[in-house]
């Protein structure tokens, strides 16, 4: 069975092929749904081959899959090879699961959009490039994927781009995580020449087995933590991410929050055997990126307005948890938390997707409010969502949080702390934007009168209205599609079951993908437990820490207690201060800028990094002009000079030439002593 | 280095026809009437596709794995000076001569020269037989014929079809290549001459030369600059590259040759001219530090100076700076996997910025302008274009899955065990090509079109039929690198085995050997052969309990 892992990859690109050349006549729905189709597709081969190796002993759950001789030079021998184990094919079941189901949301939020084909081209082609990524048997090919899921990115991020906040966000998407790239490409050259082989069996096995020296392996290691801190938005690159959200929301929920950026943790998790064995402040370093990325991203999150970037900031934040996961050790807990995130970050885009749809392209959570009369599903789905997010249990997120600041503490205390603390923060800020959405009194209905519109996303509205806007055409001035509302006549609404049936499923996952891996507490049946761990064991058991005879360990009960009052302090301060209004909001504007971090680097690149730039170039034209042009003049000019000499008067030429011969003869006489 | 010069034969001298052929269409061109100038660009069409298909058939029939010359066909042409019509393909030229045989059908039919059909066509032909000449000679001598010949088309061309400021850029083109050229004639003289000394004979014959002289240390070092000086400019290697962008953008359509094939003359050279011929003073430590360093710096600088250049074509000639800077890099990093790179990246590079001189000239046709500010928000009325100008311009990125991926990262890993540091450096060229490229697509691409832009034209279908083939190129080239890959490879095998003779060049192992490696996966795999069994019997225990 797992021989035709090739399918899950191959369904995709079929589907890219076939809207590459027919798109335009399947048209809007029919692409949408073949494109959806062939998502679900590859979801059902990557569960029968889950199902087959689960029929499997242990070792036998591993089967690589050769296409064909890609880069053959020399000693360096790399394949188009596919790698089937239990961590792909896990990462395979959630990438296609959750993708399709963004796919078939997308329909309805995509519904109406000239360049709707064109969209699920996109979408297709990401999750073609997205399986590579998962499915490489080499560094190379999930390269191949990571940077193809990055030019996706890319194209989807400035898929409307007329207006010039999307271009320049998915152009700087791009470059920031080339930086990373940088560092990957560096990683494989120092693989190459420290196991002559690209792929990851040599460079596990060479690890595991000692032979590789805790040199090469440090340098691996980080390199791929830079290529990491891109894919997955970490300090130091986190910030092309919020400024991503200038894409259509489904992209937002598919690449920007479950899929693509958790590309980084994948591809560290992978190589766990060399992390292992790099020097100790190896794996010190990548906790802390996570650790303090979280608290960092979180800190931003609870002063941001946009309902979206509040979900990109925490996205950044959640995904600073798995990274803190792979520094301690906790390779298992990472991959849950990916997948519990997954669940519930994807279900709270697609939610705010259905929000600012039935707002009509609104996304300032302050001119929202009381939508749960208006929006009964997408609320329900939305704060199960939230539940989950904040880690309150016995919703996903608590059990994937809680096993992820285990492991923190066993490794150290501050690390501890950062994640606890970033809890608290996630619960205060997922709670405020919840009462200020669905909550409190509506604040849209003064909307109409107001004639400011903070640039809101051109969604392509046609639900209810007939209005078929060319987005290319209405999107310099976003706010000119929301006709609706200017009349005062503007009431929100609940959006198409197309759209909902998918909420409603991630809400389902959102609230039980906890069972995934239940610890190993009390009351809970020893056969639920580690389900999970179980599995990818044969993976990450090198590289796992084992944590069994820490004080955390056999504390658990306590670190559960805390972490729930931690999330209810976050939960009643938020309630107090923007339901009850009992404490005056305190939302700095350094918070609200990112602290200046972004703001910073951009002051950098337009000030004097332009300037740098501009003088290398007007360096180069000086030195043409004047270096170059002048000693081809100067050349000139001296055999004119010479030229004048050549006067075509015989009896001149042989009076040089005696005087020449006399010169010649008196050195020789002089100096020479010739005589 | 085996010398196969009896190796793949056709009972047909197939590389002679490559050469002639052209030119005897040039001369032709010049008979037909000036009345009827379809009739010129018919039999020139005819005889560049006629060079193609004949191309086509020495692909075929290309010994793969083999590494020396192929098809050679040798005439003594001036005895007593051991001159002689030598021709021959291997590995390193074949997909150079292939590049070269397609780009000439596909700019003289794609491309309307718009007047004085005539002696434009003959210049060009005579320009691809040149070109054709240069790759496929085997004698110094016939080589410096070929190289000098180019010059002369060349700068008819630029300066009788160029732009506004074309006999500035035509006389500098001229001035720049004469000055390389001057030191390369001294080169070819004296290399055969001091030759004679260890060879016994006079000859111009560049196996015989490389394979039997011995060259004083400092002579070969002289010896080898002579040469180099002449292909630095050609490349062009910072700081003689300033003729390029001027060139270029002067140049109007013929930039797709000048790009797409005039610059490997250069990269070529240094390979078959430099390193072939003079190993010693190519390896030297001097000289591969000062040809890795100016790489390095080409791929910085190019990339800086094309971030900001207001023009389109400056920015592609710039950014043709930076790439063959990564060229250079490959080629004396002496591995190889940087040397096959080098090779490959050569004709990927006449491919992907071909095609973008392509369509930055299909630009301007449209609208007569190749300033950045005055496009904007193409892809809104013609998106087929964009299309194709973002598939190009990624390739031209180095996104993996196209083309210009695969030559970069061999360079790059080729490079790292022998220029750790160069490579480090190198490699942030990557970013920059992103940025420029992104910036200058945002720029003209997207937003929303003004009134000017608003009428610009989709693409055409002629000018669809030459885009198509440059596509499946850059696509083929980047998923399966193969067919290519096992065709240069052996011959770059056996240079570089030849440079190991001559040199105490070593070539680097991986840290960890194979066997090593396969050891240790055994002794693991017995391992956690052992330890399954100890874990099932703890589950079980633990169950029991």
């Amino acid at each position: 069975m797992a021989e035709l892992v090739w399918l899950i990859p191959a369904f995709p690109l079929l589907g890219f092929l076939v809207l590459l050349l027919f798109g335009r006549r399947l048209g809007d729905p029919i692409a949408g749904y073949f494109a959806a189709g062939m998502v679900f597709a590859s979801f059902v081969v990557a569960a029968a081959i889950y199902f087959d190796f689960l029929g499997k002993p242990e070792e036998d759950r591993e089967e690589v899959v050769t296409l064909f001789s890609w880069l053959p030079v020399g000693e360096l021998q790399v394949d188009l090879a596919f790698l089937a184990d239990p961590l792909s094919i896990a990462m395979c079941l959630f990438v296609c699961g959750i993708g399709g189901l963004i796919h078939l949301f997308a329909i309805g939020y995509m519904q109406g959009d000239p360049k709707f084909s064109k969209f699920f081209l996109y979408l297709n082609l990401f999750v073609f490039s997205m399986t590579l990524l998962v499915l490489g048997e080499n560094l190379l090919v999930t390269f191949l994927g990571w940077e193809g899921v990055g030019t996706c990115s890319y194209l989807l991020v400035s898929f409307w781009h007329t207006r010039e906040e999307a271009a320049t966000a998915g152009k700087k998407a791009f470059i920031t995580n080339r930086v990373g790239d940088w560092g990957v490409m560096l990683a494989m050259f120092l693989a190459f020449a420290t196991v002559g082989s690209l792929s990851y069996n040599a460079l596990n096995d060479a690890a595991e087995s000692g032979l590789m020296s805790g040199v090469a392996a440090t340098g691996i290691a980080m390199l791929l933590l830079l290529g990491a801190t891109g894919k997955s938005a970490q300090l130091p690159l986190y910030f092309w991410l919020p400024d991503a959200m200038a894409g259509p929301t489904p992209v937002s929920a598919l690449i920007h929050a479950a899929t693509m950026v958790t590309g980084g943790v994948f591809l560290l998790v992978r190589i766990n055997p060399v992390i292992t064995v790099a020097y100790d402040w190896v794996p010190t370093t990548i906790a802390y990126v996570g650790g303090i990325t979280a608290l960092f991203a979180a800190t931003i999150a609870l002063a941001q307005n946009d309902i979206k970037k509040v979900l990109a900031y925490s996205t950044v934040s959640q995904i600073g948890y798995m990274i803190l996961a792979v520094g301690s050790g906790a390779y298992v807990a990472a991959i849950f938390h990916m997948i519990t995130h997954a669940s519930f970050k994807a279900l709270l885009f697609l939610g705010a997707g259905s929000v600012i749809h039935g707002m009509h392209d609104e996304q300032d959570m302050h001119k929202m409010g009381g939508l749960r009369k208006y929006m009964p599903v997408t609320a329900a789905c939305y704060i199960i969502g939230y539940l989950a997010i904040a880690g309150v249990p016995p919703f996903s997120g608590f059990w994937s949080k809680d096993e992820v600041l285990l492991y923190a503490l066993a490794d150290s205390v501050p690390l501890y702390l950062l994640g606890l603390i970033a809890a608290i923060i996630t619960a205060f800020y997922m709670t405020r934007q919840v009462i200020l959405v669905f909550f409190g009194e509506a604040k849209w209905e003064s909307r109409a009168n107001e004639a400011e519109a903070p640039e809101p996303e051109p969604t392509p509205q046609s639900v209810g209205a007939a209005v078929s806007d060319d987005p290319d055409e209405a999107a310099p001035d976003g706010g000119a599609v929301t006709t609706h509302g200017a009349h005062g006549e503007f009431k929100p609404h609940e959006s198409p079951p197309v759209m909902l049936i998918p909420l409603v499923v991630l809400a389902f996952l959102a609230a039980t993908a906890g069972v995934l891996n239940l610890p190993a507490l009390f009351g809970i049946p020893t056969r639920s437990q580690l389900k999970l761990e179980e599995w990818l064991h044969p993976v990450i058991e090198f590289g796992e820490a084992d944590i069994k005879s820490s004080w955390a360990y056999e504390n658990e009960y306590l670190l559960v207690a805390l972490a729930i009052a931690c999330v209810a302090v976050g939960i009643g301060l938020a309630w107090l201060i923007y339901s009850q209004k009992r404490i005056k909001p305190w939302e700095p504007s350094f918070l609200a800028n990112g602290w200046y971090y972004d703001s910073t680097i951009a002051k950098f690149m337009g000030g004097p990094g332009r300037a740098g730039f501009q003088a290398v170039a007007d360096v180069d034209r000086l030195y043409d002009r004047h270096v170059v042009d002048g000693t081809a003049i100067g050349v000139r000019e001296t055999a004119g000079q010479l030229r004048k000499g050549q006067t075509g008067n015989v009896r001149q030429y042989a009076g040089f030439i005696g005087l020449g011969a006399l010169l010649i003869l008196a050195w020789l006489v002089v100096f020479r002593g010739i005589l | 280095m085996i010398l196969a010069a009896d190796g793949a034969s056709l009972g047909f001298p197939i590389l002679t026809a490559i050469v002639v052929l052209p030119v005897i269409a040039a001369v032709l061109v010049l008979f037909t009437p000036r009345r009827n100038p379809e009739y010129a660009q018919l039999l020139a069409g005819a005889a560049t596709v006629g060079t193609a298909a004949l191309t086509i058939w020495l692909l075929s029939s290309f010994e793969t794995g083999e590494a020396g010359f192929q098809f050679v066909s040798k005439q003594t042409w001036i005895e007593p000076w051991g001159i002689s019509w030598h021709l021959g393909v291997d590995g390193i030229s074949l997909f150079l001569v292939a590049l070269t045989a397609f780009i000439f059908p596909l700019v003289i039919i794609g491309i309307d020269p718009e007047r004085e059909h005539k002696s434009y066509l003959a210049w060009m032909l005579l320009l691809e037989a040149g070109v054709l000449g240069t790759f496929l000679s085997l004698d110094l001598f016939m080589f410096f014929l070929f190289f000098e010949i180019i010059i002369v088309p060349m700068y008819f061309l630029v300066a009788g079809w160029g732009h506004e400021e074309r006999e500035y850029a035509a006389t500098k083109f001229f001035l720049y290549t004469m000055f390389g050229s001057a030191f390369m004639l001294v080169g070819v003289v004296a290399t055969a001459v001091i030759a004679r000394n260890s060879l016994g004979y006079l000859t111009f014959d560049l196996i015989e030369i490389a394979e039997g002289a011995n060259f004083a240390t400092s002579t070969g070092r002289w010896l080898f600059f002579a040469f180099a000086i002449a292909f630095a400019v050609k490349v062009p290697i910072v700081p003689v590259h300033t003729w390029l962008p001027l060139s270029h953008t002067q140049a109007g359509h013929r930039s797709v040759i000048l790009a797409g094939v005039l610059l490997k003359l250069g990269s070529y050279g240094l390979v078959r001219f430099g390193i072939y011929l003079f190993p010693e003073a190519a390896f030297w430590d001097f000289t591969r530090y000062l040809f890795l360093t100016l790489a390095v710096i080409g791929i910085i600088y190019g990339a800086i100076a094309a971030t900001m250049q207001p023009d389109l074509k400056m920015l592609v000639a710039y950014s043709s700076v930076a790439h063959m800077g990564f060229i250079i890099l490959g080629t004396f990093a002496f591995t190889e996997q940087g040397l096959t790179g080098a090779t490959l990246q050569n004709v990927n590079h006449g491919v992907s910025t071909g095609a973008l001189f392509l369509l930055v000239g299909w630009m301007y046709e449209r609208q007569h302008t190749r300033m950045i500010a005055d496009f904007n928000g193409i892809q809104t009325v013609a998106p087929i274009f964009a299309a194709g100008f973002m598939i190009v311009m990624l390739s031209s990125i180095g996104v993996p899955g196209l083309n210009g991926f695969v030559g970069e990262f061999l360079i790059l890993l080729g490079s790292w065990d022998t220029a750790r540091w160069w490579t480090i450096v190198g490699a942030t060229g990557v970013i920059l090509a992103a940025l420029y490229l992104l910036w200058a697509y945002q720029r003209t691409f997207h937003g929303v079109p003004d009134e000017k832009s608003k009428t610009f034209p989709e693409l055409k279908v002629r000018e669809a039929a030459v885009l198509l083939p440059f596509i499946a190129v850059i696509v083929f080239t980047g998923v399966y690198p193969k067919p290519l890959l096992d065709r240069i490879n052996p011959s770059v095998d056996a240079l570089l085995e030849h440079v190991e003779e001559r040199t105490d060049l070593v070539r680097p192992e991986p840290e960890i050997s194979q066997e090593q490696l396969e050891r240790a996966q055994i002794e693991l795999e017995e391992e956690h052969g052992e330890e399954e069994l100890s874990t099932e019997e703890g589950s079980d225990e633990g169950e029991d309990e």
